[in-house]
């Protein structure tokens, strides 16, 4: 663990720096070889060759959109954990990813939805209502809100919405083989404008993100501690929900729900830097960038010539962890 | 003067009424101490002092100022809560801990200020902690662990503190030294104390004010000399006893009839009072 502050601050450099070296990897790595002198002449004097295009249109938006989803989800995971005083917490977990998906594929299969605009709302739409039903099934009873009952009551909703999601698909192929893809979470093949859509909300999730996590501090030494120290707990816990609302449901927008990277991230980050979350915040954000990015790269190669949806080896990475995690949090 | 009062106050959760219509007055700067058998509100009483539960009717008057309608900031820097048996987040420090006590007193442009060290230290030096600073909380014993604590909330520099059954689950000589320290507090720097405590015969000794309550109401209060009787004990607990004098302090020691394989021949139909030390 990273004790001194000068360790941390420097962490998060070195975090950049891998994130940027990894966006640059996977701009060059892939089926199409492409080389660095490949990618400045791209931009410098864009030529329209093949080569060229691919840079410009898949490598670099790709590249982008894996190293903001997996922040963006890595966070909402550490944020939920946070709040829910739940080591098991994250957008996949508690259906926060599956029913932004349903809203989506209901758009598009029932009133036809094609425009990013509509998805983005879609996707928000479902995250912030399962993020609603979880809480209030979770918090339900004399005992208020408990890490057991919201567990059952996420992977409850979870499983709900992907057997309607999959209910819809099944009544209506024509849309299967345009979501198919998408649902299995996938970063490839994403249109920069998508992001560009989306990046105003992402980047208003990250900032509130930054700054929540010396309150969520407060609040995680309990409810009526945090009350007792001025803490006005509930609009605190709001712009918690509209953090993961924000970012969860912008990655699915643009990504599919990509599972695994909000629960086992935060875990990582507290590794290295605690349980302080103005520093696991910013970590969480990194190291998720981290590992989408890798994910993402790997999946070009794991069954080449074709590829992979990212999210299956997300949870080749994440099915592990989470047994290890779940068996910690029953045996202590 | 009152630190705090209440107007008809009524508490419950739902339908249900815990304390009902309450109009209480507890002194400033001595330890009051709110008795009652289990499940009759005390704690619920203490709570909402602290505005932590909302009164259902009625209001809670801090200073001079209702707490309803003063901003939850400002009512941190007068009034500091330690809830029954807090747990700490895993692997928090003390000293972390102790930090998380100037919270009422930061915002954007005023982070860490040398004020706030200076609560922070003295806080920790009041309380002995000095040498546990780096420990986790969850590694500490019940005793180190309720003075961290304590600590917290006195980094909150509040000139009154409400704790709720401080000695649970303590040693009795983690009871003393903990029940020692608030007093100290309260005689060397005139702090309102306000708790709830469950041994009967520590509350007579520390406390300058008994809030005895049944019922929903207040049965009775006032100086633990004069209201603690076997009378008031067999209608607030149920329970039958003598009421003697401690023999150090001098303060009402109710000793309780019951079985037990020394209880032979004592006429417990004729309670007594003994006020002379045995």
């Amino acid at each position: 663990m990273l004790k001194h502050h000068t360790f941390k601050i420097s962490g998060i450099f070195l975090g950049i720096l891998i994130v940027v070296l990894l966006m640059w990897s996977s701009v060059i790595l892939g089926l199409t070889k492409i080389s660095t002198q490949d990618v400045i002449d791209s931009f410098l004097n864009f030529d329209g060759s093949n080569q060229h295009i691919i840079i410009q249109d898949t490598r670099i938006p790709r590249a982008l959109i894996a190293a903001s989803a997996g922040a963006s989800l890595a966070i909402a995971g550490a944020v939920m954990q946070g709040l829910t005083h739940n080591p098991l917490a994250s957008p996949s977990i508690f259906g926060i990813n599956a029913g932004a998906s349903f809203f989506v594929v209901l758009g598009v299969s029932f009133f036809g939805v094609t425009s990013l605009e509509g998805f983005t709302w879609l996707a928000f739409t479902g995250a912030a209502i399962a993020a609603i039903i979880v809480y209030v099934l979770g918090s339900m009873g004399r005992d208020g809100l408990t890490p057991i009952k919201i567990t059952l009551a996420g992977a409850a909703m979870a499983a709900l919405f992907s057997s309607l999601t999959q209910g819809m698909l099944t009544l209506n192929e024509r849309s299967l083989d345009q979501v198919l893809f998408w649902l299995a979470g996938s970063i490839q093949g994403r249109d920069l404008d998508l992001l560009i859509g989306l990046l105003p909300y992402l980047l208003v999730g990250w900032l509130l993100s930054l700054i929540i996590g010396k309150h969520m501090n407060i609040l995680a030494m309990g409810e009526d501690v945090a009350k007792g120290l001025g803490q006005r707990t509930l609009m605190i816990k709001l712009f918690g929900a509209l953090i993961v609302v924000l970012l969860a449901g912008g990655t699915v927008a643009i990504a599919g729900p990509i599972g695994f990277i909000g629960i086992v991230i935060p875990h990582v980050a507290r590794w290295f830097v605690g349980i302080d979350y103005r520093w696991v915040i910013p970590y969480s954000g990194l190291l998720g960038a981290m590992l989408l990015l890798t994910a993402d790269i790997g999946a070009r190669y794991v069954i080449a010539p074709q590829e992979a949806p990212v999210g299956v080896l997300t949870a080749l990475i994440g099915v592990p962890f989470f047994i290890y995690i779940a068996r910690r949090g029953i045996n202590e | 003067m009152d630190a705090i009062t209440t107007n008809t106050l009524t508490l419950g959760y739902g339908e249900e009424d815990i304390i009902k219509e309450l109009d209480l007055h507890i002194p400033k700067g001595e330890i009051t101490v709110f008795i009652g058998s289990n499940g009759c509100g005390k704690s619920t009483l203490l709570k909402s002092l602290a505005r932590l539960l909302k009164p259902k009717e009625g209001s809670i008057v801090l200073n001079g100022q209702d707490i309803a309608h003063t901003s939850t900031k400002k009512v941190a820097k007068d009034l500091a809560i330690l809830p029954q048996s807090p747990v700490a987040p895993d692997g928090l420090t003390v000293l972390q801990l102790v930090k998380q006590g100037r919270y009422p007193y930061q915002n954007w442009f005023k982070q860490w200020t040398e004020e706030d060290e200076e609560a922070v230290n003295y806080a920790i030096r009041v309380t002995g902690t000095e040498d546990l600073i780096d420990r986790k909380v969850d590694s500490l014993s019940g005793g180190q662990r309720q003075r961290a604590w304590i600590a917290m909330t006195l980094a909150q520099d509040t000139d009154t503190i409400l704790l709720d059954e401080p000695t649970t689950y303590l040693d009795m000589t983690h009871q003393i030294e903990i029940l020692d320290l608030l007093h100290d507090l309260n005689e060397q720097e005139n702090r309102t104390i306000i708790m709830v405590l469950h041994d009967l015969n520590l509350a007579c000794r520390y406390a300058d004010h008994i809030v005895a309550i049944h019922d929903k109401k207040v049965f009775q209060q006032g100086d633990p000399d004069t209201i603690i009787t076997p009378q008031l004990i067999q209608s607030v607990f149920g329970l039958q006893c003598q009421v003697t004098c401690d023999p150090i302090c001098g303060s009402p020691l109710c000793i309780p009839y019951s079985k037990g394989r020394h209880m032979k021949g004592v006429n417990k139909d004729e309670p007594t009072v003994n006020k002379q030390p045995i």
